[in-house]
């Protein structure tokens, strides 16, 4: 079916979702009482605020793996052609993924993979 | 014989002599919209059965069994049980990002359903860049479940949402390389050509080591990838009662339910098609006999048989290993699967430029 084919997939998903949600709405008999709005949280009383600070750990690990996504960026085309182009591909990937390996040691002994 | 591309050019066929180009283009994509839906809400069906199924059959149980002939209408029931459920917004939430993280999930499902060759010529869209697509594009799901989590305005949900997002971007690297072992073999992208290169034998068979490495480390990340146990974080019941989706109820549940076992079907799929063969037969060597039997059953069973095996293998890890950790999960990734994987694409290109597989 080509490109369109993804159109037509977006649209049946929304309509999908759509549907099922205007259904609900219509058949439910909602009642309505002040805890209904309230985060459930096992039943005890939320305190403070839900959107604070988070360990940084996560975000250390969401900027190597920017580092190591965009390496996986760069290998698509290589594993395309390697097969094509023979010992000069094998020779170009070892010297990329050694400079990369290198930054994943300093990474390593830098901490930066230790959960804290 | 019978295929499903014979009536896809039956229907085409008949279509173009009976209308006139736009109509035929409009009804062929009214219908294959209709398809996919249906088989996207069977499958859901399905799956959730089967799921249960396994379940009780690993811990000597007899699962559901009250809804029709051995509890086989169960997900039917439960979809409706779904469907008359009111589906909440907590009053604390940010309403609109609440309301289109379901839609979000459920657009990366189904746009994943492009590329997937369901039968012998029968795909969506045979695009040249298949694999990368599908890479691509299941790594919005993350943004999906992140949204979901940040506007609960649950500290639950939050944290779920966090450790999943930590979690998704890590595997989606090693899921990544041990993909690329195949590509490197294969030379192309292309699903219908990654399929084809297998003809004479499926690339677990005939990639030797790499490629059961390859194949191994590609099952552990996408466990970790789809949020199943053993790597079920996000929504560990017992720590962080349903993690991300703690504040969703009724019908938005249940899309993210289903995009969910979409994603899991998805995922095997793709296993299916790179390692195990896609919808090619089983063959050996010169067994005239043996092939012509094994040619002899329709690839759609080949490749849903090959899919459904691998859906079995990861329901089964899930009753098998406990949970991990979460600086246990992101160290078996990071100190152990990139570094194996790493190597082992490099191993994958030294076996294809010497051809040492058959």
């Amino acid at each position: 079916m080509g490109a369109s084919s993804l159109i037509v997939l977006i649209i049946a998903a929304v309509a999908f979702s759509g549907i099922a949600i205007l259904i609900s709405k219509f058949v439910l008999k909602a009642s309505t009482n002040k805890q209904k709005g309230e985060p459930y949280e096992c039943g005890i009383p939320t305190k403070g605020k839900t959107w604070i600070q988070l360990n940084v750990g996560y975000y250390l690990f969401a900027l190597i793996f920017l580092v190591f996504d965009v390496e996986l960026v760069f290998l698509y085309p290589w594993a395309v052609v390697a097969k094509s182009l023979g010992w000069i591909a094998l020779v170009e990937i070892v010297i990329f993924l050694f400079i990369l390996f290198m930054g994943f040691l300093y990474a390593h002994r830098k901490g930066a993979l230790k959960w804290m | 014989m019978w295929s499903f591309s014979h009536i896809a050019d039956f229907i085409h066929e008949w279509l173009s002599s009976t209308f006139n180009p736009t109509w035929t283009l409009i009804i062929e994509m009214v219908i294959a919209g209709v398809c996919v839906i249906g088989l996207f809400a069977a499958l859901g069906l399905v799956l959730v059965i089967m799921e249960r199924k396994v379940s009780a059959w690993i811990q000597i149980r007899l699962g559901p069994n009250r809804v029709g002939p051995k509890g086989m209408l169960q997900s039917l029931a439960d979809t409706l049980k779904l469907l008359v459920k009111e589906g909440m917004t907590p009053s604390g939430a940010d309403k609109f990002l609440f309301n289109l993280a379901p839609f979000i999930a459920m657009i990366v499902a189904m746009l994943l359903f492009a590329p997937i060759a369901f039968a012998k010529d029968f795909q969506l869209w045979d695009l040249n860049i298949g694999v990368l697509y599908v890479s691509a594009v299941s790594s919005i799901m993350v943004i999906s479940i992140l949204m979901a989590g940040w506007s609960s305005n649950n500290k639950y949900s939050l944290m779920g949402a966090m450790r999943s997002g930590a979690q998704i971007v890590s595997y989606e690297l090693s899921a990544g390389l041990s993909i690329l072992a195949v590509v490197v073999l294969t030379g192309s992208l292309s699903i219908s050509d990654i399929v084809m290169s297998q003809a004479d034998g499926w690339w677990i068979f005939k990639g030797h080591i790499p490629v059961i490495i390859a194949f191994i480390i590609f099952l552990i990340a996408v466990t970790a990838e789809t949020n199943r146990a053993p790597f079920d974080l996000a929504e560990a019941e017992s720590e962080l009662t349903a993690g991300f989706h703690t504040e969703y109820s009724g019908m938005k549940f249940a899309l993210f339910f289903l995009a969910e076992y979409m994603n899991v079907f998805i995922v095997c799929a793709i296993g299916a098609t790179l390692f195990l063969g896609g919808w090619m037969p089983f063959h050996i060597g010169n067994w005239e006999g043996f092939n012509h039997v094994m040619d002899w059953i329709p690839s759609s069973v080949w490749f849903f048989g090959k899919t459904f095996f691998l859906i079995f293998v990861i329901m089964w890890f899930r009753w098998t290993f406990p949970r991990l950790r979460i600086d246990q999960l992101l160290n078996l990734e990071w100190k152990y699967l990139l570094p194996i994987s790493m190597f082992n694409i490099l191993l994958a290109t030294l076996m294809a430029i010497m051809g040492w597989h058959f």
